[in-house]
């Protein structure tokens, strides 16, 4: 069993490589709702690991004790039509792996799709992230600050995510806080996080949008919330006033480096709220029924 | 001049017009061959006219390996971008088209094909019929996927490549987002193909339900068989949908409709849910005719009976039930909410239960045997593992909230490439290796055979495992490229490293076709393996009637039967056999087709026009036409047995 050995050996010596870099992004959590991930991750590996160590070994026994070579010449193998115990057993066991990993899922799921545990009852900072091609634009209404492709945010705070798009379907993913969601452009969609380190982590769009998508990342930084307050009032202090004619300007398709304005676009072109399209924001105070459509770009040279 | 503009390739380079004058020149050398040698009356009258199945099996099963090749340089092209940080080789554009026609060429033109070539040659041999139900739809079923993949294929040289990806998500695929006409050759070129693919599922179900030899109850049928009937059963159910996504789609690239688009209403996430309905059933049609062809080649080199017949019948039926109600798993992360989400992870991960019953059945029924490792055993018990691994962390992707974390990334490409390889191509190589005596008379060579199996099975796990970590580590798909600070390199050096490994073993094979064709013996008899179904009680290579007089069956393994206990499998009389004539029509309809396909993509509506009156002409032509088929008389019958049954009693 060549095979096996090299896959074995493939694996340690992976594990070696690995050991020796840092830990893996998604596997070190900064936040509660990564840590939730993480932690389901590693119970369905534990889990699964069992399935694959069962098949493996059965099958490396059957293979080595029945093959050929091993035989008499006259040995003829038996008929056999199946077992009603050994098919139940094989329908039975993985049965009960779903079951338990189908609780770990929906309570997970349940867990991540809500504000944070242990942040119930603080307020959370809301902040509408926005793609175009390919840049992500972040406002803060209550700060009245808008930031693009670099994201500040307080640690030990709930964080909202109010996620949409002036273009393709984009996804908004910070895998050390937390796992994505798609921000589309007829509808907002809601991400709950929290960052419990300070620190700088990579955020990034996950899902293809076109050219410039290897390089559609951003730049987050938790702090906290003191430095965070007194970022806010230096930019609003310091930072030009964002226009409608210098938004317009940044959606223009290309890469732009990290930009900071006071004021947000969300007052002159609102976010797609109160399309029913699902969403779970009942927030929809702007009548935005085709916000978008004044936001549409002139694509010429989209190639 | 501006109308020729449009065929020009958007994104030029070097490399694309190597490939035009390659093209070209092999284009000229085939015509001018051809001619030389005489062939054109030879490939009309036995090739482009023939309604055999076994004939339409052979030209599938070409097309489906060259087009192996094409997806397999474009896989090469990939991973030799992305094998070290901040890589010239292609450029973002370049990489997105790679990426894109990779995937559609590898499922649409690549999978689908090498299973229908397999279905062909095989399903009607091993239930004893002696062909299709409607061969003339058979051959234009064949035809329409080839012309299909021909127009896909011109792409890249006429005008450009799609380059949204193969799933190719509105509004990126829209007008707005895509520019070039690639995205039009993506919809109408599938839609050619899966005309015909829709055709070849009616064909298949209407065969297996009414011309099976007398006495094979649908509980008797050899389990490669039953794998093709419910495979063809979720064609007829998957791909209607897959003809409209792609008409809706067509419309708001040609006829300006806002069905997918970002503005006057359209909604985009339509795309992706109507994509998935059709796209994940789609994954099942390509793995269950694997699972067949497994069962065939471990039980014959086990030596043994298939273990549990009945459960391996019954999980494949409920898989093919719950392969219609998981699409959703593919966008967890779209904001449906906890609910919707934790329903479709249920029901995704409950598609595990019967795929471990397969499993662990044939595990079993490898127990007790007597385990011969021929080539096509090799890929079978290869198979086993590396599948399991694909089966395990598709349950682990199944989750919805760890899913938040995996979609999208190097952790998603490495889990499917661990079902599909292993799940098609693996079986693919299994059934080809294993049915190729039945189709040209010679086997293939073991002891390459064995080092492109090495080299396929080591290869393949040095490029995919790599991806679940970088997958994890933040690495998303489909980036032509990434910096050095993001630590991906070394293990994506892998990944190209291993891709090499792949490729090699690929090269081998196409080695042993040329070394067996001049080397290996003729004299192999009709059951060179001792194998346990209908299709080897057949002369080899096949008689155009397959069988002089019909099989009489009273188990799952008439044959074996027969050869062990000597129960008769033909009895009476040999009849004179209706056979059905060849006809030009499937072949000079598909090419109206292609035409009909190129004006669209390049919206040129004169020639759409014509076209379209001339297949509706075709059609009606056929309505009208008669044709009853023709005999074989007695006396040619037995003149074509008699060498042969001399032949066979002496090997048995």
């Amino acid at each position: 069993m060549r095979k096996k050995w090299t896959f074995l050996s493939l694996v340690i010596g992976l594990l070696a490589v690995l050991a020796g870099c840092e830990p893996l992004m998604v596997l070190d959590p900064k936040g509660p709702q990564a840590e939730t991930t993480a932690n389901v991750i590693w119970i369905s590996i534990a889990t699964m690991a069992i399935v694959v160590v069962a098949v493996f070994g059965l099958m490396a026994y059957v293979v080595y004790k029945y093959r050929a070579s091993k035989q008499s010449e006259d040995y003829e193998p038996p008929h056999i039509e199946g077992n009603p115990i050994v098919e139940t057993v094989i329908v039975a066991i993985p049965i009960i792996i779903i079951i338990f990993l189908s609780i770990v899922t929906v309570k997970s799921t349940y867990e991540v799709e809500a504000t944070p545990k242990g942040y119930e009852d603080q307020e959370p900072l809301i902040v509408y992230a926005s793609s175009s091609d390919w840049k992500w634009h972040f406002s803060y209404p209550e700060e009245n600050i808008e930031t693009v492709n670099y994201l500040y945010i307080p640690t030990d705070r709930p964080l909202e995510f109010r996620l949409y798009s002036y273009g393709p379907i984009t996804s908004f993913w910070i895998p050390q806080l937390g796992g994505q969601k798609y921000a589309m452009s007829d509808m907002i969609t809601t991400l709950h996080l929290a960052a419990e380190v300070p620190g700088e982590y990579m955020g990034r769009n996950a899902n293809f949008s076109g050219k410039g998508f290897a390089e559609n990342i951003f730049q987050v930084e938790a702090m906290s919330p003191e430095e965070f307050d007194k970022w806010v009032e230096d930019v609003k202090t310091n930072a030009e006033p964002l226009t409608e004619e210098k938004f317009d300007e940044l959606l223009e398709p290309g890469h732009l480096g990290q930009l900071t304005f006071s004021g947000t676009h969300l007052e002159f072109l609102p976010p797609p709220e109160g399309h029913h399209h699902g969403s779970n924001d009942h927030e929809s105070e702007h009548d935005s029924e085709h916000a978008h459509d004044d936001g549409e770009m002139d694509h010429a040279d989209h190639k | 001049m501006d109308y020729f503009d449009r065929f020009a390739i958007p994104h030029p380079s070097p490399a694309i017009y190597a490939s035009m004058v390659a093209i070209g020149l092999t284009m000229i050398a085939i015509v001018i061959g051809l001619t030389y040698f005489k062939k054109w009356g030879y490939l009309w009258s036995e090739w482009l006219t023939t309604v055999d199945h076994k004939r339409i099996g052979i030209m599938y099963l070409i097309s489906a390996l060259l087009m192996l090749f094409r997806g397999g340089v474009d896989a090469l092209m990939m991973r030799a971008q992305t094998a070290v940080p901040d890589n010239k080789l292609l450029d973002a554009q370049h990489y997105n088209e790679v990426f894109t026609t990779h995937g559609v060429v590898m499922i649409i033109f690549m999978a689908m094909p090498f299973i229908y070539a397999l279905m062909n040659l095989v399903v009607p041999l091993q239930i004893g019929a002696r062909d299709v139900a409607f061969p003339r739809l058979n051959a234009l079923s064949f035809w329409l996927f080839f012309m299909g993949a021909m127009l896909f294929n011109i792409s890249f040289v006429i005008g450009g490549s799609p380059d949204a990806g193969w799933t190719s998500y509105f509004p990126l695929a829209g007008n707005d987002f895509s520019q070039s006409v690639g995205t039009n050759y993506y919809l109408i070129a599938i839609q050619i193909a899966g005309i015909g693919t829709l055709i070849s599922g009616i064909n298949f179900i209407a065969t297996i339900f009414k011309m099976r030899a007398p006495g094979m109850k649908l509980m008797k049928m050899p389990m490669f068989t039953w794998t093709a009937l419910i495979t063809n059963a979720i064609v007829v159910f998957a791909f209607p949908v897959l003809t409209i996504t792609l008409l809706l789609g067509t419309m708001d690239r040609l006829f300006g409709t806002h069905i997918f688009s970002m503005t006057n209403g359209g909604m985009d996430m339509l795309w992706a849910n109507l994509f998935w309905v059709w796209g994940h059933p789609e994954v099942y049609i390509l793995v269950l005719p694997a699972f067949g062809i497994y069962s065939e080649v471990i039980s014959t080199f086990s030596r043994r009976n298939l273990y549990g017949y009945k459960s391996m019948v019954a999980s494949i039926v409920i898989i093919s039930f719950m392969s219609f109600l998981v699409w959703m798993h593919h966008f967890f992360t779209m904001g449906q909410g906890p609910l919707s989400n934790s329903i479709f992870s249920i029901t995704t991960m409950a598609i595990a239960i019967p795929t471990g019953i397969k499993i662990f059945n044939w595990l079993l029924t490898m127990r007790k045997g007597k385990i011969e490792f021929t080539v096509p055993m090799l890929y079978s018990v290869g198979f086993i593992p590396i599948f399991t691994i694909g089966g395990v962390t598709g349950v682990m992707l199944g989750m919805a909230s760890a899913d938040y974390q995996y979609h999208n990334t190097m952790f998603l490409v490495a889990h499917f490439h661990y079902t599909i390889i292993p799940g098609v191509v693996f079986a693919m190589l299994a059934g080809l290796t294993y049915w190729w005596p039945k189709m040209f008379g010679f086997m293939l060579n073991e002891r390459i055979g064995k080092w492109a199996f090495w080299f396929v099975a080591i290869g393949f796990n040095v490029t995919f495992f790599p991806m679940f970590f970088t997958g994890l580590d933040g690495q998303a798909r489909r980036m032509y490229t990434y910096s050095e600070a993001t630590g991906f390199g070394p293990l994506n050096m892998l990944s190209f490293a291993g891709a090499i490994g792949l490729a090699i073993g690929f090269a081998l094979i196409v080695y042993n076709v040329y070394y067996s064709t001049r080397h290996a013996s003729r004299d192999i008899g009709s059951d060179p393996w001792n194998a346990r179904t209908l299709e080897w009680a057949t002369q080899t290579p096949v008689q155009s009637y397959n069988f002089a007089r019909t099989p009489q069956v009273d188990s799952i393994e008439a044959f074996w039967d027969y050869k062990k206990n000597g129960k008769p499998l033909f009895k009476g009389e040999i009849e004179k056999i209706h056979m059905p004539n060849n006809s030009g029509m499937p072949f000079i309809m598909s090419c109206i087709f292609f035409v009909w396909g190129f004006s669209l993509v390049f919206s040129m509506w004169i020639p759409a026009i014509i076209t379209t009156i001339a297949i509706f002409a075709c059609l009606a032509h056929r309505s009208f036409e008669k044709d009853d088929g023709h005999y074989v008389s007695v006396e040619e019958i037995e003149a074509t047995e008699k060498d042969w049954e001399v032949l066979a009693d002496e090997n048995r």
